[in-house]
């Protein structure tokens, strides 16, 4: 019964992939929907197959703007975090600026990137970087100010000045909040990479899919669409696995379930 | 020479605010246990933050070991109601934690760090720990957690043990056998002792001297030397004599709770 079930939980998530495929397929056929409205999920391998070459092309593209992106995001969200969540005073001086910031749809702050920077690469990582730096900042100041102060207390009283206690308790105990935020950052990239594409650049999946779309060629957007959302999931992934190795100790219930 | 000297310590948290606790004046020995009681917000917390030095008090004086407390002294171990072990490190980890901050074990950690967690070994087997200590604080049992939280507090030697209700959230028969290895531990290597309860039985059975505390503004309401011989069994906690002192530090609680 629990081999069973265990079974189930694996193939769960390929059976509802499937399933809507195939729902997908069957309602455009039988409802002959146009191919420049809805393309099958046919139609849009097909585009796949046919373009491999440009789409791998764009998709690396896309791929190692959205990494370096992500990569800035983690190392400032990482310090900025730090430092917030480890001074109230900066916590209080810097709170309404960075949710201020978020606020702010990124797509309307890419054409002062291009004024900046020109179009092409430099925006699409830098639009990455802002979108996705906020979750870790977040998340980084709450693990280091939920510090328990009795925990603060033993090691002052020993003697442990602020970077003994940010180093030896506070980014310990901050990591599964970081890795959380790490998990929800690596996807908000894509987003930030791709909207920067479509807007002002003639690199990347973003592009192709505006020139595709421009061109009425459907099959492509789509297949544009599932490939951005494929490098999605596998990064995600790729860190909930990094994240259940480094911080298995935070998820011991959900890791004895599974 | 007393150890720990409070002349006249009062503390308000905030300027102008409630005082914690008013004009508290009393002595411990070197090598003495001495339990301080009363019902909770009394300022027995307040009175661990002002010896360990993370408070310091807005009139009177603090002593401790014949200099006036001015910060953090790392001659001092605490230990509090929660066990609060680090839940990525395991049990030797953790014990060895202060032996990476206090001076001047620390800059001797690199290159003694073999006989430094022998020391850590031996504290754990001492209060019946052996065979745990790669296990994580989350494999122990509440109890087990806060002898491993004790062994903490005293790796690296202290000259006072500060404990803060250490006992508090055990059951009745794990709290009795950790009183018990308390006890033996004091007794094997005599350090001084500040234990903050509301169990009069546990002050009775641990201590020299108990303190009796008021609600807030916490003061000294009474000392009482508990003159049971030593060492003591559990027992004697079923005896007349430890009654009633038991009973005479009781009437001062009762006395102070219907104010």
């Amino acid at each position: 019964m629990a081999i069973r079930q265990k079974t189930l939980m694996r193939l769960a998530p390929w059976a509802v992939t499937l399933f809507l495929v195939i729902m997908w397929e069957g309602i455009c056929v039988s409802f002959a929907v146009p191919e420049f409205l809805m393309p099958a999920p046919s139609a849009v391998f097909k585009a796949g197959i046919a373009t491999a070459g440009p789409i791998f092309e764009h998709a690396t593209q896309t791929f190692f703007t959205t990494l370096v992106g992500f990569a800035l995001a983690v190392a400032v969200g990482l310090v900025i975090g730090a430092v917030v969540g480890s001074s109230p005073l900066v916590y209080k001086a810097l709170y309404p600026m960075l949710v201020g910031f978020n606020s702010i749809p990124k797509v309307a702050f890419v054409p002062v990137l291009v004024v900046w920077f020109g179009i092409g690469t430099v925006p699409a990582i830098l639009t990455a970087f802002l979108i996705s730096f906020f979750p870790v900042v977040v998340n980084v100041a709450t693990g280091l100010a939920t510090l328990e102060p009795e925990l603060e207390d033993v090691l002052r009283s020993l003697g442990a000045s602020r970077l003994d206690i940010l180093r030896k308790v506070g980014l310990p105990r901050a990591m599964p909040y970081f890795f959380a935020s790490l998990k929800v950052a690596i996807t908000l990239a894509f987003v930030g990479s791709v909207i920067s594409e479509t807007v002002a650049s003639n690199l990347g999946i973003g592009y192709l899919m505006m020139s595709a779309s421009s061109s009425m060629n459907m099959p492509l957007v789509f297949a544009g669409l599932i490939v951005i959302g494929a490098m999605g999931v596998v990064m995600y992934e790729l860190f909930a696995a990094l994240e259940r190795r480094l911080t298995g100790w935070a998820h011991r219930g959900a890791g004895a379930a599974l | 020479m007393s150890f720990v000297r409070f002349e006249n310590v009062s503390l308000a948290y905030t300027e102008d605010g409630p005082r914690a606790i008013e004009d508290v004046s009393l002595d411990v020995r070197e090598g003495e246990f001495v339990a301080v009681v009363g019902p909770s917000g009394c300022g027995k917390s307040t009175l661990m933050k002002l010896v360990s030095g993370l408070r310091l008090p807005n009139d009177g004086y603090v002593y401790v070991n014949g200099r006036q407390v001015g910060g953090p002294l790392n001659l001092v171990g605490m230990a509090f109601q929660a066990a609060n072990l680090l839940p990525w490190r395991t049990t030797l980890q953790n014990v060895m934690l202060p032996m990476e901050i206090v001076e001047p074990y620390r800059s001797e950690l690199r290159s003694k760090r073999a006989e430094f967690e022998q020391r850590a070994r031996a504290q754990l087997a001492a209060v019946g720990l052996a065979g745990c200590e790669d296990k994580f604080p989350w494999e122990l049992s509440g109890g087990m957690q806060q002898r491993a939280s004790i062994c903490r507090a005293l790796i690296h030697k202290p000259r006072l043990l500060m404990l803060d209700e250490p006992f508090g959230a055990l059951d009745a028969f794990t709290r009795e056998e950790l009183w018990c290895m308390l006890r033996d531990l004091w007794q094997a290597q005599p350090f001084t002792v500040i234990l903050v309860t509301h169990d009069l039985r546990e002050a009775v059975f641990l201590a020299d001297t108990v303190y009796v505390m008021s609600a807030r503004p916490g003061r000294i309401l009474e000392r009482r030397e508990i003159d049971l011989p030593r060492p003591r069994d559990l027992d004697l906690t079923y005896t007349d004599q430890f009654a009633r002192h038991v009973h005479a530090l009781r009437e001062h609680i009762g006395h102070v709770r219907k104010h």
